[in-house]
This record gives structure tokens, sequence and C-alpha cells, in this order.
């Protein structure tokens, strides 16, 4: 009896600490108090779709599609690379793109990797071994480019917000701009599938910048689904090897379970009482 | 303890009568989870979890200790290890997998657990131990798991670090200091992810531990049952195995298909994108959120916005954070009082129609809002949605819960589980061979399991 109204007692009182000095403040507020301020920028946020037509590995049976991941890997190296590490991916791993163990080495040796001369303790460069991993960069101007490794596990529906943010990028509608007071802060530029519409990193991509080897017309939306394919790949490298993994597994367990429930219907046959 | 028609082990090889005699650990287990534990036949699959949930924390322990091998805690390269593990250890990808939505599947079923208890009051006597020993494991659970999402030092992990011993913080005059002690450091650094990991491998151990003090004490009363009524006779229940052992290993079957579909479909969607940031003390994620097992209590923390203070003088009393610190703590320690609030001799839910009612109508709906609200960004409409929901959460097992069983007529009970199963007529037929009483007169003998009803 004294725990039950011990119990009570203190029940009734968080309930009347929480009713009286949080839940009627706030929700008096949240009905007659001022709206929250919202940043004029979000009026020009719109949310990014992937590229027309999906990713060759969407879906549960998505494979990849390797002569997209060399032209992924092209638009890297040529453009996103100058900014951007890519720092737990090492040369070795482009053979699962498709690369011979000669086109690994000759693609690692295009590379330099800062080392130290052993001899006289100088900073050294050599070429790139297939067991380096991508160096490091070193970057000079504003902002912090992130290490593009795993970025399409960072972000939300990465694959397709990579795209849409590399084929986001325009000027705001100067009227409704001009109806909110928007500017794009000196340094930064607009980018309507940024968070916040304003993004550090000038528009990478144009027309033609990049010449494919296997003769793809590079527009901006090919490279922008092209290196979002293959950071896809930097990011789970693991994909179609897991999902295969995961059907043989499926396969086994629901035969497993079958029998299992079979034995179980079984063993119970002569205790169930028959449905009248 | 057993029934008395419980079925006794009898060793059938050379080196099994040998081993009966020196260590009997076959015995064991047949009396633990063999045939020689009688369990009421009318159990439904609500009974399934606790067993998944000590297969879970076995896969727990098993795909832990190997990432272990491969981990190292230290802040320069622990996120690197967990990467190495992803990319170069073999099959590394599966186990660091299953590890994380293992932790997921092993809250789902202990929450699926937890909540039979609360619909068919499996807490009540004779079973408050095993309620109480549940609630530690709970706790101990919270903090492994709490421990282990910090280990990869992605940027979740450090600023739920950050956030989680900041309530430390909010304790009257030692808080912060306590903070500083906990993290060995200003801010969750080296120091504190060495120590999380220790504890985060101890831990689970402690777990294990706990739960055989679980299951010793609930073969003391054995199972309850979806009726309540406690069992009177052998026709009540069926040998452990094969009855249960069928009946779980098909529960197994179909969680195992889930998790996999997790595991090798889905890996990430139970996680937060940022976790994939490495840790960053210089750049404060827009929302810290916890682990998505944590965010009912996140709720009930976050819902005291308001300092304490006596109106018109600006006096604070006690500050907002500290309240949503001791609501918080309070929501789960107030479940080991849980068997004595809620003194109605009927335990199943079944039989209780003011309970049930406030079960499904009040309870479930208000978990599922608290759910909802801490995972939700601290804005409105959640922030009030919350409020009403903890308001409720506490009313609901401290004021409607004693008031109700004070009050409620229960519907009639079935005499026995057999009459439960096979009806009243049918049950009359069956001979009630070796009932504990030594015949049926519907009487509890003295000495029984039966509470006052």
């Amino acid at each position: 009896m004294t725990i039950r109204l011990g119990g009570i007692i203190a029940g009734l009182a968080i309930t009347a600490v929480l009713v009286l000095w949080s839940l009627l403040p706030g929700a008096y507020n949240y009905a007659f108090g001022p709206a929250p301020e919202q940043q004029p920028s979000y009026a020009f946020y719109e949310h990014g779709e992937g590229p027309a037509g999906g990713f060759s590995f969407d879906g549960a049976f998505g494979k990849w599609d390797y002569a997209q991941l060399q032209r992924g890997y092209q638009v890297y190296k040529e453009v996103c690379a100058a900014c951007h590490s890519l720092k737990f991916v090492s040369f070795r791993n482009l053979r699962q793109l498709g690369y011979t163990e000669a086109e690994v080495a000759a693609e690692a040796a295009t590379w330099t990797i800062p080392g130290i001369d052993p001899t006289t303790g100088d900073q050294t460069t050599n070429p790139g071994k297939p067991t380096d991993a991508f160096p490091p960069v070193y970057y000079s101007g504003q902002g912090n480019p992130p290490d593009l490794s795993l970025i399409t596990k960072a972000r939300h529906d990465g694959s397709n917000y990579v795209y849409a943010l590399l084929t986001g990028y325009g000027e705001p509608d100067p009227a409704k701009a001009a109806k909110v007071g928007f500017e794009v802060p000196d340094g930064l530029y607009f980018n309507k599938h940024f968070p916040n519409v304003n993004i550090a990193m000038p528009q990478p991509l144009s027309d033609g910048q990049v010449t494919y080897a296997d003769g793809t017309e590079s527009s901006v939306a090919q490279m922008s689904k092209d290196v979002a394919a293959f950071l896809t790949w930097t990011a789970e490298p693991s994909l179609v090897e897991r999902r295969q993994t995961g059907w043989f597994v499926l396969g086994f367990l629901l035969f497993a379970t079958t029998l299992a429930f079979l034995s179980y219907k079984q063993i119970w046959a002569g205790l169930k009482p028959k449905k009248k | 303890m057993s029934f008395a028609w419980a079925k006794q082990y009898e060793p059938q090889t050379a080196l099994t009568k040998w081993l009966d005699e020196k260590l009997p650990l076959p015995r064991l287990v047949y009396n633990a989870v063999g045939a020689g534990y009688p369990v009421p036949r009318n159990l439904n699959y609500m009974w399934n979890f606790g067993v998944l949930a000590g297969f879970f924390l076995v896969v727990q322990i098993v795909t832990g200790v190997v990432l272990a091998m491969h981990y190292a805690a230290n802040q320069t390269v622990a996120f690197a290890t967990v990467e190495h593990i992803m990319r170069d250890v073999n099959y590394g990808w599966m186990l660091r997998y299953a590890h994380a939505n293992g932790a997921s599947f092993f809250f789902i079923v202990i929450y699926l657990h937890i909540f039979r208890g609360f619909y068919y009051s499996s807490y009540k006597a004779p079973r408050e131990m095993i309620w109480l020993l549940g609630v530690v494991i709970f706790l101990l659970m919270m903090a492994t798991a709490f421990m282990g999402y910090v280990l990869p030092w992605g940027q979740m992990s450090f600023w739920g670090a950050q956030v989680i011993t900041g309530l430390f913080s909010a304790i009257p005059l030692v808080g912060e200091s306590l903070q500083v002690w906990l993290l060995g450091g200003f801010s969750p650094g080296n120091a504190a992810l060495n120590r999380f990991f220790s504890l985060h491998f101890l831990l689970p151990f402690v777990i294990a531990g706990v739960v055989i003090l679980h299951i010793w004490a609930l073969h003391i009363p054995g199972s309850s049952n979806p009726t309540g009524v406690e069992v009177k006779q052998e026709s009540d229940t069926v040998p452990f195995h094969p009855y249960y052992t069928a009946k779980d290993g098909f529960g197994l079957g179909v969680v195992l298909i889930l998790f996999t579909a997790m595991v090798f479909f889905l890996p990430n969607a139970l996680g937060h994108p940022d976790n994939y940031i490495e840790a960053n003390p210089l750049s404060t994620p827009a929302h810290i959120v916890p682990e998505w097992y944590f965010w009912p209590f996140y709720a009930i923390l976050r819902a005291f916005t308001g300092d304490l203070s006596i109106p018109f003088t600006g006096i604070v009393l006690i500050p907002a954070k500290l309240l949503g610190v001791i609501a918080m703590f309070g929501s789960i320690l107030l479940w080991f009082i849980l068997p004595w609030l809620d003194k109605s001799p009927v335990r199943s839910g079944h039989y209780r129609p003011m309970f049930r009612k406030f079960f499904w109508f009040g309870l479930i709906p208000c978990m599922i809002a608290l759910f909802v609200c801490g995972g939700a960004p601290a804005e409105e409409p959640y922030v009030v949605i919350s409020q009403i929901a903890t308001a409720y959460y506490f009313l609901h097992f401290l004021v409607i819960l004693p008031i109700i069983s004070q009050i409620e007529v229960p519907k009639p009970l079935p005499f026995s589980i057999t009459d439960a199963v096979l009806g009243q007529d049918k049950a009359a037929e069956a001979p009630r061979t070796g009932s504990v009483d030594g015949g049926d007169t519907g009487t509890a003998p003295e000495g029984s399991l039966q509470p006052a009803e």
C-alpha cells in the first residue's frame, strides 16, 4: 500500500511539474508565440533526385557497371582529386573495377606518393605502388574538402545525393531572391540541392571537361552519374558481393525455416485441439 | 525445482554416466532447456522472445570478439580500423553489419519480451525476482549498446558520448567533475574511447551472468502463460524439449530471415549517415540523435523544457536538464517497483478489461509517440507531443496501474490451462494424472505456487 501511495504521489508530482512548467508554457508559445525564424535560404532548397533511370546497382539484384566505374574513376582522378582525398581506398582495390594487375600497377605509378628518403631523411615523393593508398590532398583554399572514400554512406541516400549535388548548380530565381532578401554570400556558390543552398565548392564539372577513353559523351549529367557510381563503389566495395551472399543465405534460411515449421507442426499434432 | 511429474535425466551411454557422476552438465542442460523442464502447453509466440534474446546475446558476443581482433581503440586509428574491417578483413563487412544490426535486433526482441511482460503481468508474484533481474539486464544492455556505438569514432559516436556523459553534469555540485572523471578529459578523447572499449568488452559477459540468474529464477516457479493461471496438473504442461525447442526453432528461423534481410540488403538503414564521418570535435552535427532503440527515453529526457522555478521570482529550484535526467532514469527505474504497483490478483491482460484498454489505447500509442519524437529534431509539434506522451507514461505506471488494480472487475478465469486449451468439457474427459494436489478439487494446495487470487 505504501509503495502504491508513494507511486501515485510521485506520478502526479512529476506530471504536474511537466505540465505546468514545460507543457503549458511551450504549448502557449507554440500556439500564440512568434513563428520560429527560417533562414531565407530554405525557400530555395529542393530535394535532389537521382539520375533518370537510376543506377545499375540499385535494387536487390543490382550489379556494378564496370565501364561506368572506370569512367567515374577517370572523373575523380582528373577533377575531384585536385581537392578531395580518397584515403581508405588503395590502388590494388582498382582490380575490382575490371583492370588487370599490370594496368593497376601502371595506373598507380601515375600518382605521386609523399615519402621519406631512408638514406637522407629528406621528404621526397615516389611513384605509387598497387599497395599504396590514394595520397592525401593538401588544400590551400578556403573551406575543408571532405575525404570522398565514404561520402555516399555519409549522406542520406548518398549516391543520388552526390549526383543531385553535382547537377544542382545554378542561380537563385531573382524575383524570389529579391522578395525574401536572399543573396549568396561571398566565396560561396548557389546549389539548390545543398542543405543550406550555399556551398563552398565551385561548380566542378562542365560539359566536355573529361575526354572519356571509351568515347562516351561527357555531359555534366553523365560525368555526375559516373562519379557518383564510382564513389558508391569506394564507400561500399562489397555491395554486390554482399547482396549475392544475402540471397544465398536467405534461400538457405527459407528452406531451414520451412523444415522447422513442419517439424513443429508434427511434434505438436497430438496436442492441439481440433478446430470446431 | 521442478514439478513432480518432470522427466528425470537418465544417462544412457558409459560416457554420459561417467560425466553425470563427475560433472552433471548434461543433466543441467536437460533440466534447464531439455525434456526435464515442464512448460505450460498454451504459450503463444510472445513467449519466443526470451530464447531469441539469448540467441542475439550469443551473436553479439561471437561477432564482437572477432571484431575486437581487428579493431584498435585509439582515437587516431579507430575510424580507420573499422574501415579496415569493412574492406580488408575477410567477410569483415558481414561481421560488422551483423554486429551493428544484431544490436538492433537484440533490442527489438527485448522490447517485445518486456512488453509481453507488461501485458501478461509476468512481473507479478511469484516471478518478481525474474522481472527485477530482467530490468538489470536491460540497464546493462543500454550501457553496453551506448559504449559500443562510441567505438567506430564517427561523428554520432563522438557527439553521442558528449551528450550522454553530459547528462551526469546535470547533477548538482559534483556533476561537472563527474563528467570529466567519466570521460577522462574535458571532451571525449582517447581516454574515453579506451575505457568504453574495455567496458564494452566486459559488460556482455556480466549480462550473460545475470541472464543465468534470470533463467535460474525462472525455473523456480516455472514459466508464466497467457491465461495467467498457474500450472495445476501434468496435463497443463509439456516438456520444453521437443515441444518448445521445435516451436522456438521455427520462431528463430523467421527472425533470422528478417535479420538476414537487414544485414545483407539494408545494413545501414537503422544507423545514422553522420557516423560515416570521422569524429571531429570542432564540428557539431545539425541533429544529434542516439540509436533508434534509445529514442523513447531520449524523448522523455528532452520533454522537460522549462526549469522548475518559483513563479514571478525567477528562483530556479531544479533546472530543466536535471528534471529531464531524473525523468529519463526514473522512467526505467520505476519498472523495479512495478510488481508492487500493480496489485491486481489476475495476471493476464486478457482477463482484465480496464487494464487491457489502457494498455492498447494508452501505453502503446504513448510509446510510439515517444519513439517518433525521440528521433525527430527538437521542434514543435514534436516537443508538445513528447510532453503529453511523457506525462501519460508516468501516469500509466505510477497512477493508473495502482488504481485500476483496485477497482477493476476481472473476467472469469479458466479453471486450468488444460481447460483453457481444450475447453471445459474435453478437459473433464482427459484423465487428470499427476495433479499437484492429487485430485481435481480445484483448490490450490498449501505451498502451491499460486498467489492469493
